[in-house]
């Protein structure tokens, strides 16, 4: 094999025809509230842990929806459960739930 | 009947009496398309087309790769100008997509705001002593090729069909971005639909391959590639177009553009090197022809003098389908009769 000097890059489209939704739809019976989020992103304005780090509820959120697990697992760790986003939710999304079911399904092996 | 919404989108193209500027890359790349595409005007259509020898780049490069400033594009852009003035025509006709878009775009300015012309005709005035007026009609060649393609279909001693199965052969045809995407109006059928060249396919035969990724760019991009470290997006985008043409199986790639030519035809090999991954079953890849390539060959013109054998995926496989006869020792022979030294092959793409 050539080195040519460069890679090539990896496409950042997600093809959904290939993910496996399982653990979506076992977070949304246990979680029904979770289907009705419109992605306004009051959760992570609101949110503390995003003041101070990368944290962000509402892109945790649609990587889940997408079943985009990878890093997944970590991220959520920096979630502190206050419940702030829950309190703020225009739809009634009961965010801390789901935040806490995320990390069971996603460490379950 | 089903609607077919690029009728909607028409040009007007001149009829006779074309200026013609060469490409700065096609002479490089594709060395046999210009030349056959003079050879179609002249001795098949029996057109008037004058090949500038004093022609210069339009900036196109620089240009889209923020190295030369608007003010200096424009003034170059009215020396070309110049050139066709002093000969005597009106009718444009830029060899590159990217030219055609330059042009478009410089007129559609000057046409907009009349101070920047006097200021371009001061600077050109300045600069050269020269004086210029925007053509009357720019049209890229492959615009004149769509036009005459019923024409040039009677004389055509080959068609788009399998000789093996009698089927029409599957084209991929790639339209570059320059072309219509910057001023959709200046495009047969629009930046949507464009049909320059799904058009001659069709006349000719052949099968349009309608794939997912169709509209998506070839990964020239001009400043995305200049950097070495960065060249990877740029496979990247041709690497996606290929795996979404791929289970279409087309027989081969048309594209009007030197840089979608280019790069569709050598990322194969890229693709091939680094991923050990070609993009048709027998692991020859795709063959990529220019529009001229694909005329000059239906109507007969020696494979070889098109220049075929420059092109990286090599196209004798394509040439057994159509049932075009060539002479496989005269492949690598010079104009003087010397049989030049072969190029090396590649590792993955057969050859």
């Amino acid at each position: 094999m050539i080195n040519f000097g460069y890679s090539i890059a990896q496409t950042r489209v997600v093809n959904l025809d290939n993910c496996n939704f399982d653990k979506l739809e076992q977070l949304e019976k246990i979680v029904p509230s979770f289907k009705r989020c419109m992605n306004c992103g009051a959760c992570t304005a609101t949110c503390s842990a995003q003041q101070f780090t990368g944290f962000n509820i509402r892109k945790i959120k649609s990587m889940y929806q997408q079943a985009q697990y990878d890093k997944l697992a970590k991220e959520l760790e920096q979630c502190m459960l206050c419940g702030k986003c829950t309190l703020v939710c225009p739809r009634g999304v009961s965010l801390r739930p789901a935040v806490m079911n995320m990390r069971k399904i996603l460490n379950t092996k | 009947m089903t609607k077919r919404f690029w009728n909607e989108y028409q040009k007007e193209i001149a009829d006779d009496h074309f200026f013609y500027e060469r490409s700065c890359i096609r002479q490089t790349f594709f060395p046999g398309s210009e030349a056959a595409f003079l050879r179609i005007m002249r001795d098949v259509l029996h057109k008037d087309i004058y090949d500038e020898e004093n022609a210069h780049t339009c900036t196109g490069i620089g240009y889209h790769s923020d190295f030369v400033p608007l003010e200096t594009t424009m003034t170059v852009v009215a020396r070309l100008f110049s050139l066709m003035k002093e000969k005597g025509y009106t009718n444009y006709v830029p060899s590159c997509v990217t030219s055609f878009g330059i042009f478009s775009e410089m007129i559609d300015m000057w046409q907009h705001d009349p101070e920047l012309l006097e200021k371009t005709r001061e600077n050109l005035r300045k600069a050269t002593g020269r004086e210029f007026e925007m053509p009357t009609n720019l049209a890229h060649p492959s615009d004149i090729i769509y036009k005459f393609r019923e024409e040039l279909k009677q004389h055509m001693k080959y068609q788009l069909v399998n000789r093996f199965t009698g089927k029409p052969l599957r084209v991929v045809e790639h339209v570059g971005c320059h072309y219509a995407k910057i001023f959709p109006e200046r495009g047969i059928g629009n930046a949507e639909f464009p049909y320059v060249l799904a058009g001659m396919i069709e006349s000719w035969g052949g099968e349009v391959v309608d794939y997912p990724e169709r509209r998506h760019c070839c990964g020239f991009g001009f400043r995305h590639y200049l950097l070495q470290e960065n060249r990877g997006y740029s496979v990247a985008n041709s690497k996606k177009k290929f795996e979404s043409m791929e289970p279409y199986e087309p027989d081969f790639i048309v594209s009007n553009c030197p840089g979608c030519s280019m790069f569709m035809d050598k990322w194969q090999y890229t693709i091939a090197e680094m991923e050990n991954k070609t993009y048709d079953r027998d692991g020859y890849g795709i063959p990529v022809l220019t529009y001229e390539e694909m005329a000059g060959l239906l109507l007969g013109f020696d494979p070889w003098e098109l220049g075929l054998q420059i092109h990286q995926v090599q196209s004798e496989k394509l040439m057994d389908k159509i049932g075009i006869k060539y002479d496989p020792d005269a492949k690598y022979r010079g104009v003087n009769g010397k049989i030049l030294p072969q190029p090396e092959k590649p590792h993955v793409l057969k050859q």
